[in-house]
């Protein structure tokens, strides 16, 4: 390397923002359509599900038929350019500790793979530690972020149902599709074992709500992005619109290195790495808002280091890293021997499932604290890598056409099995919440560095029992729902010696709390408003920010979260406080 | 909610052709070859694979046989050769290598118990012979202790047919997979509630879209 200058982007603008998934894409579309100047870092290429398209194709339009590589974790035709492991970016764990990280680096971020869940906070959710004494409660409560949620529920559209539960909140809803044959075999196996099953509330428009975006027609395949436009990724219904404005400078495949300070220790911009001519830049601004997601965020924050920052910056609090957790991950597969031999018809309806259930019980009469809530699949989808794999294990056990076959096979009988079993299958995931804790975090490793020369997290988080006994209960509901609907258990049918199946913490991609907010200084990073103590023009829009994350996705509680910040900055900035 | 009812019209304006070939043309990134989108990545890793060769040709002569057995023509689909799935074998142990060397191992052991028995590979035996020597393998629950090993081969060969038939064109119509085209889902036929005796709720009746 010759000359080794850093090049100063010429243009000062009001906010930088970094990452440009749920929290980054909605504080660009707030702050530009309020007339602010936006420059808006994201560390891969640009994406458009109009324009990048792998919906609609046909398995064998892949030549691996859909399976995953090292540069899509989840598969072949996901939109989502990313995975557990990224070439050149390591990460580290403190040995005997676990953590899968998933990281997308593409305009829109993670929005572009995810299932399109898209649930409120409840009143609790916000006051946990005043109802079990665990955690610690969120400085703001449901009445702060109802009206946040009611907008968004309109601008980006959502389906479901008001049922007036406490604490699953009703909402804006278009219409939901209704279930699928599984679908109501499921909810009739589980009201019988006292599980409440309602329509599932998917970001998925079922009616057009504006003239930029389509209508849902049935495919099936959200985690693959949608060329009208009827699901929710940042990419298409935020980042897009807000480009439009004219206000946004989108910078892409830029690598935020560190957060920049002036003297009297306020942010002044952002410096990254190009990954397309591996110069290093600068961007300057009024603000910074990182939304980097929950990890690379405090990565960003630890790394940046100053005499008035000395521990990262907006870490006077010593939490930056902190209380990091993940959902808890259970599931449970199986068969419905009534559907062997089915009837064939288009059942792709949206992309996931129709239905799902919200928890029910009450932790008082239970041996571990939160709760979950159950996700579904199953019915006939289209085939991929991995159709017909095992059939040795099943075509034994049953009559195929009232006849008794040996296992395993070959020839027109087995091409008869494959025909039969098709659409069987069924399965259910528990989704919970687990417990923050201080001793469950991410940190810099002081010996790694990522081929840009930024140093690496390394990870310490372990489950506790907690956590283990929410996975015991999720699998014995799970066994009594599979039982009352006569499916068969075809794998999840776990016990002590795995954890019950309790996936590894971070491996359901819902992780949070590394930046909490927080009332006291010394306890938070953040204030109510996700604006650094330490620090008042530096701002955190994504998952970092939670104080818990309930038994909730919690996609819609960054967006709303991420507005009210956003609107927050605004009128800071109109009262000359910023 | 209110019933509700919505027209076709969206449906068809959702799905424009002349669009999706403007949009296929440029998610070929210049191959047209390539009819999903790819990274710059994957198209250097698309164009290794597809250069690099991993079978012999008596290993793929091998696997065509073999395939064709597993899944040959019947009445309703063709056979795994029509459907070109010794080709996606070929690929797949490229792309997957923890298949390699079960792969080629359990070709070479099975050629090992055709010259044994008949003095000649496995391709070149004739079919009484060739089915003759699957039946030791093709069942694992009566299989001899001796014949493990090819009933592992087995269960992955069959494995990899099914699922490279299956994804084909040939496969998806066999099995009668009737999606991945636009659809206006209005809930379950009536003749399959009727069959396995369900319905939909009055809250459900009332509640979910109905397009017309």
């Amino acid at each position: 390397m010759g000359d080794f200058q850093i090049k100063v982007q010429p243009k000062v603008y009001d906010a930088v923002i970094v990452g440009s998934g749920a929290g980054g894409g909605m504080a660009a579309y707030i702050l530009a359509n309020a007339g602010l100047k936006v420059a808006l870092l994201e560390a891969g290429p640009m994406y458009d599900p109009a324009k990048n398209v792998t919906q609609m194709k046909w398995p064998w339009e892949s030549p691996r038929r859909g399976a995953s590589t090292k540069y899509r974790g989840f598969g072949d035709f996901d939109a989502a350019y990313g995975s557990w492991q990224l070439e050149g970016e390591p990460y580290t764990k403190q040995a005997g500790t676990e953590w899968d990280w998933y990281r997308a680096r593409m305009v829109g971020g993670r929005t572009n793979h995810w299932g399109r869940i898209s649930l409120r906070f409840g009143p609790k959710d916000f006051k946990r530690k005043s109802i079990d004494g665990l955690g610690e409660d969120w400085p703001i409560g449901y009445e702060d972020i109802k009206p946040f949620y009611d907008r968004i529920d309109k601008l980006i559209g959502i389906f479901g149902t008001n049922e007036g539960l406490e604490n699953d909140p009703d909402g804006i809803f278009l219409p939901p599709p209704r279930p699928r044959l599984h679908e109501l075999m499921i909810k009739k196996g589980a009201h019988s074992a006292g599980v409440p099953v309602i329509p599932s509330r998917l970001s998925i428009l079922t009616q057009p709500i504006n003239k930029q975006r389509g209508t849902c027609f049935h495919c099936n395949q959200c985690n693959r992005g949608c060329q009208v436009y009827a699901d929710f990724s940042s990419s298409s219904v935020l980042v897009k619109p807000a480009i439009e404005t004219g206000n946004v400078d989108l910078f892409i495949n830029a690598m935020a290195r560190e957060v920049l300070t002036n003297k009297e220790g306020l942010a002044s911009g952002v410096s990254y790495v190009s990954k397309d001519d591996l110069q290093e830049y600068q961007v300057k601004g009024r603000t910074v808002i990182l939304a980097a997601s929950t990890c690379e965020t405090s990565r960003l924050m630890l790394n940046s280091k100053s005499p008035r920052h000395q521990n990262g910056l907006g870490n006077s609090s010593n939490v930056v890293g902190k209380y990091l957790h993940d959902s808890t991950g259970a599931s449970m597969s199986g068969m419905l021997p009534q559907l062997l031999g089915r009837k064939r018809y288009n059942e792709d309806g949206v992309g996931g499932a129709h239905i799902y259930s919200p928890w029910w019980l009450d932790n008082k009469k239970l041996d571990f604290p939160r709760g979950y809530h159950i996700e579904y699949w199953g019915g006939m989808g289209m085939p991929a890598y991995g159709f017909g794999f095992g059939m040795e294990n099943r075509n034994g056990k049953y009559l195929v056409n009232g006849k008794k076959k040996e296992a395993g096979g070959y020839g027109a009988s087995l091409k008869e099995d494959y025909r039969y079993f098709y659409g069987t299958s069924v399965g259910l995931a528990g989704r919970g919440e687990a417990i923050p804790l201080e001793s469950n975090y991410c940190e810099i490793d002081p010996n790694e560095v990522d081929k840009y020369g930024i140093p690496v997290l390394k990870f310490n988080v372990k489950w506790s029992d907690n956590e283990i006994r929410q996975a015991k209960h999720m699998k014995e509901t799970f066994r009594e729902i599979m039982h009352e609907m006569g499916a068969v258990i075809t794998s999840g049918d776990d016990g002590p010696e795995n954890n019950y199946g309790l996936e590894a913490p971070g491996k359901i991609i819902h992780e949070a709390g590394t930046a909490r907010m927080g009332n006291d200084p010394k306890k938070s990073a953040l204030n109510k408003w996700n604006q650094a103590h330490d620090c008042k023009n530096l701002f955190v829009m994504d998952g970092a920010a939670f104080v818990s994350q309930a038994d909730k996705n919690i996609t819609w509680t960054i967006l709303a979260l991420a507005m009210r910040a956003s609107e927050h900055i605004i009128s800071e900035m109109k009262m000359r406080n910023l | 909610m209110a019933l509700t009812a919505i027209s076709s019209g969206v449906l068809l304006d959702a799905c424009r052709p002349g669009d999706k070939k403007a949009i296929l043309e440029k998610a070929a990134n210049g191959d047209p070859s390539i009819t999903i989108d790819r990274t710059a990545d994957e198209v250097v890793m698309e164009k290794k694979l597809a250069a690099d060769k991993f079978f012999t040709e008596h290993e793929m002569a091998t696997i065509a046989v073999l395939s064709n057995i597993i899944i040959p023509a019947d009445g309703v689909s063709g056979s795994a050769t029509d459907a070109k799935v010794p080709d996606f074998i070929e690929f797949i142990v490229k792309d997957r290598p923890d298949n390699q060397v079960p792969m080629r191992g359990g070709l070479r052991w099975l050629d090992l118990q055709a010259a044994n028995r008949y003095g000649k590979t496995f391709k070149d035996c004739n079919q009484q012979q060739q089915i003759a020597l699957v039946d030791e393998i093709a069942y694992p629950e009566k299989a001899k202790p001796e014949m493990k090993q090819g009933v592992a081969f087995f269960n992955r060969m069959r494995n990899l047919t099914a699922t490279g038939f299956y994804t084909s064109e040939i496969g998806i119509k066999d099995l009668e997979y009737m999606g991945n085209r636009p659809n206006q889902w209005n809930g379950v036929p009536d003749d399959v509630l009727k069959q396995y005796g369900v319905s939909y709720s009055e809250k459900e009746i009332k509640e979910c879209v109905q397009y017309t």
